[in-house]
């Protein structure tokens, strides 16, 4: 059994959480309230010294880059709600935060993920071994299919109605593949836990 | 003024950024770049509004004594040791907050997510039930990947890996590919309307 007083605190908030599988109790409680304060507490430290501290008072301070004082403003206008008087500065950096944001959604998204996307789908059907061929064709029509699955302009029947069902059984495999992928993520996660408790802890393992 | 300010905001930094990613020039590029830094700082005040709310919401719950008020405590308590030891003693490297981290923060968050094994288990459980065509592929497409990634699967058949590569690598692939599509676009017509102040929900209420 360990003597690390860490590794009994973790421990203990473990079983803590786990506790909840049998029903909601004061020790899942506490833990879970433990988890949303120190949460809150890394992302705050987190966020400040990768973001805000390098972004806006770094250049301000260190080199004296008085444009930085633009950014800090817009941000504690985040704060305005608090005075009702001034309360529609809010807005200020909500635009600001929206308008970069969805700038780079436009340009980003095209670049980063449509093209490339679009070019994959672009698979040889020549020259390659049967399996391959199989491979890339159901590929292909998948896409297709599930492209047509979303386009509601015109009702689902004859050609669009099978492209649209052939699209659901696509989607229906990926959604299954994507839900078994899901819950061995969290079985490992699982497993992790038990063998901290059985070998760090406990020392049985 | 309070319209058509943030209106103007949205347009012109939205715009901007967008015209500036098709001329390369170094002028576009520095504002650009600017802009994007002081995205990321301002971001991050969004989540101190949440924090400060977070304190709010709790001290008026222990000033209330409203039910279960005592566990507000403990999170203020928390919360504040946490900040107090990545602010003021040694920094995001210090002792205090490693400390915290190593045996508050993952334990508990990896706990929090382990727990969700078993409501995923009991959910597939009452749904996964072959009634339709689209639902046993469901279950069948569901079942592949579960057995496949763990040992048990290779010993039953070794094609199993095989079989579940095959699986993320094609039909689904292929299907997430199609959403990702529908997705994308969307988002971008979406992009658009808030970019030209059509679309002002993001705005909140309020008075003009």
């Amino acid at each position: 059994m360990s003597w690390n007083v860490g590794v009994w605190i973790a421990s203990l908030l473990t079983l803590a959480i786990y506790s909840f599988l049998y029903k909601d109790n004061p020790f899942y409680k506490v833990a879970e309230n433990i988890f949303v304060g120190v949460s809150a507490g890394y992302w705050a430290v987190v966020l400040w010294f990768d973001f805000t501290w390098p972004n806006l008072f770094e250049p301000l301070i260190n080199r004296g880059n008085v444009i930085s004082l633009i950014p800090i403003i817009v941000g504690l206008m985040m704060f305005a709600p608090l005075i009702p008087k001034i309360s529609w500065l809010v807005r200020i950096p909500l635009t600001f935060t929206m308008g970069v944001a969805m700038a780079l959604v436009v340009t980003q998204r095209i670049q980063g993920e449509i093209f490339p996307q679009l070019q994959a789908t672009f698979l040889p059907l020549a020259g390659v071994s049967p399996g391959v061929l199989i491979s890339n064709l159901l590929i292909i029509i998948g896409v297709i299919a599930t492209l047509i699955y979303f386009y509601f302009s015109k009702e689902h029947k004859g050609v669009l109605g099978f492209g649209a069902k052939l699209g659901i059984w696509f989607m229906m495999i990926a959604f299954g593949a994507s839900f078994g992928y899901t819950v061995m993520a969290r079985i490992s996660l699982l497993i992790g836990r038990v063998y901290f408790l059985l070998h760090n802890w406990l020392g049985i393992i | 003024m309070k319209q058509t300010l943030p209106l103007f905001i949205v347009f012109g930094c939205g715009f901007f950024m967008i015209i500036a990613f098709f001329i390369p020039l170094g002028g576009f590029q520095d504002v650009s770049q600017t802009f994007e830094n002081w995205y990321t700082g301002v971001i991050a005040f969004f989540v101190f509004v949440g924090i400060l709310n977070l304190v709010r919401v709790n001290t008026e719950r222990i000033q209330k004594r409203t039910r279960d008020w005592q566990y507000s405590i403990i999170l203020l308590i928390f919360l504040g040791i946490m900040m107090v030891a990545g602010f003021f003693i040694g920094g995001r490297e210090g002792r205090l907050f490693l400390y915290l981290f190593d045996n508050f923060y993952i334990p508990l968050g990896a706990t929090m997510f382990s727990l969700l094994a078993f409501f995923v288990a009991s959910a597939a459980f009452r749904a996964f039930r072959a009634r339709t065509p689209e639902a046993t592929l469901l279950l069948i497409a569901a079942v592949i990947v579960m057995i496949g990634r763990v040992p048990v699967g290779y010993w039953i058949w070794h094609g199993f890996p095989s079989l579940v590569e095959w699986v993320m690598n094609v039909p689904n692939t292929a299907a997430k590919r199609g959403i990702l599509f529908g997705a994308d676009l969307g988002l971008i017509s979406m992009a658009l309307r808030v970019l030209l102040g059509i679309e002002r929900s993001y705005m909140g209420g309020g008075k003009e």
